[in-house]
């Protein structure tokens, strides 16, 4: 591969991108290109099926030559999967069926759309996407181009959006310490978790003498309610392959190596292809642009177990053993790899890479706040209206997240709280929506950027119950190698049982607290030095919770079952309505006569309170 | 020829032998030796466990270590059905925990405890990565989103044949 074949290879391609990407008509024969979502959301949503029968009914009418089919990336609006993208109109559909296909197409043979599949907005048909208030605020970088790609010849769409000219520019033109110099400059920081900066890591790498260096992408995305960095891989594959390579040239290594969980199938096949394809067209492997320049790429598969995202761990994993952490210094840049200088970034941060190399240092470092330069890529999920992935500059508030791009939350119900950084993080309550998205705000609000999840939780959430859930979690995936860690988390969620079960004291959370404190300073690792944070903010926000469920014996949002039931009172006239939409057959009763709910067989899911037409069934 | 009987079809047995093969000697492939493993056999039987240690050259316990500390690994045989629900945060903010308690309901199992009839298993896994369908189940892979409880008789039932 030279830059003449490079070329050559986005004049065949670009008019194809430049008719979705600018609606520019003028180079291709066809009216219209009709793209399948084909993300792991919308494939579950049967959008297979849908492209599938998109392509047979194009056929079967004669109208290959006029409408093309393709499959592309996700494009994050996952909970109106599948979603189709029309374009030239730029326009978007939502949860299309086998059923609707018969229509798009003889619609498009009309030049009409199909109204009735448009994103609605105050019962208004939106035509073009980026007009929903989904997309409005957003700004891809690392996210870039992904909706414009087919995944047919990803490779070629990639280039033709000028994929690969940075690898180009930095071989070519550049030396190691330059291209560090601009990711320094940059200000881009670890969108993994702890946000440290970018340039910096490749510089302690760099600067290490050593006969052997590796680059490793950390694709183990092991925050539940996270999944950025699946939606990267699937879509845009071949820009981590650009960056690690870049990096690779940077701090002088020829190999490199991806850590995907093992969750993840599809994000594992498309990035497979995406290295055979590049590595087939010279762009991985020996000689890169006839430089003395080589890197070779490798997945490795991870196998369930989340303390591998912690990036000591994760080198363990890769050699073959148990995940365990181990102390930090050494650090990866001096010892990481088989005892080799390391550089491990997240897939996110790799994502911004080759822009930043195109586009300059000054154009990043104008995106953003003076401490968190560029994008974040956030998966907004839990309750409200518009979940899905959004990419927004930094310094965006939490309110307009929520209320503007999610659309608020359903059912007319109350915010409560969104919880930021997992089960590291903390949540943030009403009072504090209009903080601007930065490391430094987050952090002062207990809370953290993390990998970006934000879950957003309504008045029937429990803090309480928020706090044990992820208490369970750090229980479950804790690695056991230290004590504070192993024990403390375990006694940390029997105290929160003992709340959520009514059976605690004021002096149990006093204890907490103090148990909380303890296992932070004394873990080994990031797992145990953060895992009591989510108890530590609810403590902070939502105290009063914790003190109602203590000396009341009271949960407000009626999840602790323990501390709430269903009853039916003497207004039932015995119609048996309620009983037919228990889940459990949990009531029973003789019809005109008063029902009984089994209070061992309830799951108090509420089904048979909200079926009563008479309001005889309380919550107490 | 026993072993071989009690280990799995022959095919999956040379498919095994060729994976071996392949990593003599390799210590540090022995994820992907057991993940290419579990995928022959649909879990790693326990016969297998000293062939690769020995085929690898490290020790047994080391095999063991790691099957034991990664959950993907599974020492028992696969039901017909797997189903796996996603209890990460996602999923458990809109409700997963009740699906669960229906699902276990329905199939009367515990989580990781196979139906009496061997055709299903209920593990729990954290994030599918389909967290803008929550709740988010799969069933030998293949995933349903947005489950409710509701619908959990349905979907079940559809695999009853
Ligand atoms: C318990 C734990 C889990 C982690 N999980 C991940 C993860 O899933 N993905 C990730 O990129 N970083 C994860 N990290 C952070 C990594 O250790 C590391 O900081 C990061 O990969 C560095 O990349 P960055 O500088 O590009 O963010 C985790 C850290 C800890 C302590
Ligand atoms: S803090 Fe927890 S996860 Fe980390 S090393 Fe200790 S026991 Fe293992
Ligand atoms: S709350 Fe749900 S499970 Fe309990 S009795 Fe009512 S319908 Fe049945
Ligand atoms: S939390 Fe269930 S799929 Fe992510």
């Amino acid at each position: 591969m030279n830059i003449c074949e490079l070329e050559k290879i986005k004049q065949q391609f670009i008019k194809e991108i430049n008719f979705r990407k600018l609606g520019d008509t003028s180079g291709v024969e066809y009216k219209y290109d009709v793209m399948v979502c084909g993300g792991t959301g919308c494939r579950s949503c049967k959008s297979k099926k849908v492209q599938d029968a998109l392509e047979e009914t194009v056929k079967a009418k004669g109208l290959e030559n006029l409408v093309k089919v393709h499959g592309v990336g996700c494009f994050g609006l996952c909970v109106n999967g599948p979603i189709v993208l029309i374009y030239p109109n730029d326009a978007l559909y939502e949860k299309v069926a086998v059923e609707d296909v018969e229509e798009i197409v003889s619609s498009l043979a009309e030049d009409k759309l199909v109204e009735r599949l448009l994103h609605h907005e105050d019962g208004k048909a939106i035509e073009k996407k980026d007009e929903m208030s989904f997309c409005k605020k957003q700004r891809y970088i690392a996210r870039n181009n992904s909706e414009f790609m087919c995944l047919e010849n990803i490779l070629e769409d990639y280039i033709a959006l000028d994929g690969y000219r940075a690898l180009h520019k930095v071989v070519s033109e550049m030396k190691p310490e330059e291209v560090v110099k601009v990711i320094s400059d940059s200000g881009l920081r670890g969108r993994g978790g702890a946000g440290f900066p970018t340039g910096k890591k490749w510089e302690f790498t760099r600067v290490v003498e050593a006969e052997q260096k590796y680059v490793i992408c950390n694709a183990d995305e092991g925050d539940p309610g996270a999944f950025m960095d699946r939606s990267i891989i699937e879509s845009n594959p071949h820009a981590i392959i650009e960056a690690m390579a870049i990096c690779g040239y940077a701090i002088g290594a020829n190999k490199g190596f991806v850590y995907l969980r093992a969750e993840y199938p599809l994000a594992g096949e498309r990035l497979q292809k995406a290295i055979d394809d590049a590595t087939a067209r010279g762009l991985l492997g020996e000689k890169i642009f006839g430089t003395d320049f080589s890197f070779e790429l490798e997945i490795k598969y991870g196998a369930g177990a989340f303390v591998c995202g912690e990036e000591t761990a994760l080198m363990r994993s890769i050699e073959g053993n148990r995940g365990e952490p181990t102390l930090k210094p050494p650090y990866p840049a001096t010892k990481g790899l088989y005892g080799c200088p390391t550089v491990i970034n997240n897939v996110e941060t790799l994502a911004n890479v080759a822009q930043i190399i195109n586009n300059g240092a000054e154009w990043y470092n104008q995106i953003g706040t003076p401490d968190s330069k560029g994008t974040k890529v956030f998966a907004l999920t839990g309750k409200i209206n518009n979940s899905g992935l959004i990419e927004l500059p930094m310094g965006t508030t939490i309110r307009e997240i929520i209320y503007e791009i999610g659309g608020g939350i359903p059912n007319g119900k109350k915010f409560k709280a969104v919880q930021m950084g997992g089960p590291s993080g903390g949540c943030i309550p009403e009072q504090h929506l209009d903080t601007p998205i930065d490391y430094k705000s987050l952090s002062e609000l207990g809370s953290m950027m993390g990998s970006g999840g934000m879950i957003v939780v309504d008045e029937d959430t429990c803090m309480v119950d928020l706090a044990k859930f992820f208490l369970q979690f750090t229980r479950d995936e804790s690695c056991g190698k230290c004590t504070p860690c192993r024990i403390g988390n375990k006694r940390i969620l029997e105290i929160l049982t003992k709340i959520t079960d009514g059976e605690a004291t004021m002096d149990d959370l006093d204890e907490l607290e103090k148990l909380c404190h303890y296992v932070k300073d004394n873990s080994l690792c990031g797992l145990g030095q953060t895992s009591p944070n989510p108890v530590l903010s609810t403590l902070r926000y939502f105290r009063d919770e914790y003190i109602e469920h203590i000396k009341d014996h009271k949960c407000r949002a009626g999840v602790c079952k323990k501390l709430s039931k269903y009853v039916i009172t003497d207004k039932c006239i015995g119609c048996s309505a309620c009983s037919r939409q228990c889940p459990v057959g949990a009531i029973s009763g003789e019809i005109r006569s008063k029902f009984n709910i089994d209070q061992e067989k309830c799951i108090k899911c509420g089904k048979c309170c909200e079926t009563c037409r008479f309001g005889a069934i309380v919550k107490e | 020829m026993c072993e071989c009987v009690r280990l799995g079809t022959e095919n999956q047995v040379a498919e095994f032998e060729a994976v071996l093969e392949q990593n003599k000697g390799n210590g540090e492939n022995v994820m992907e030796v057991l993940q290419k493993t579990q995928g022959i056999f649909g879990y790693i039987p326990e016969l297998t466990v000293a062939k690769i240690a020995n085929a690898l050259q490290i020790a047994e316990s080391k095999v063991y270590g790691i099957i034991t500390f990664y959950s993907q690994f599974s020492l028992t045989p696969k039901a017909k059905y797997n189903l796996d629900i996603c209890l990460g945060t996602a999923c458990f903010v809109m409700g997963a925990q009740e699906v669960l308690d229906k699902i276990l309901a329905k199939l009367g199992v515990r989580v990781g405890e196979m139906t009496k009839d061997g055709k299903w298993i209920v593990t729990s896994c954290r994030c599918l990565g389909c967290c803008g369908l929550a709740p988010a189940i799969t069933i030998n892979g293949e995933v349903y989103g947005k489950v409710k409880v509701e619908d959990v008789d349905k979907i079940i039932d559809s695999f009853e044949d």
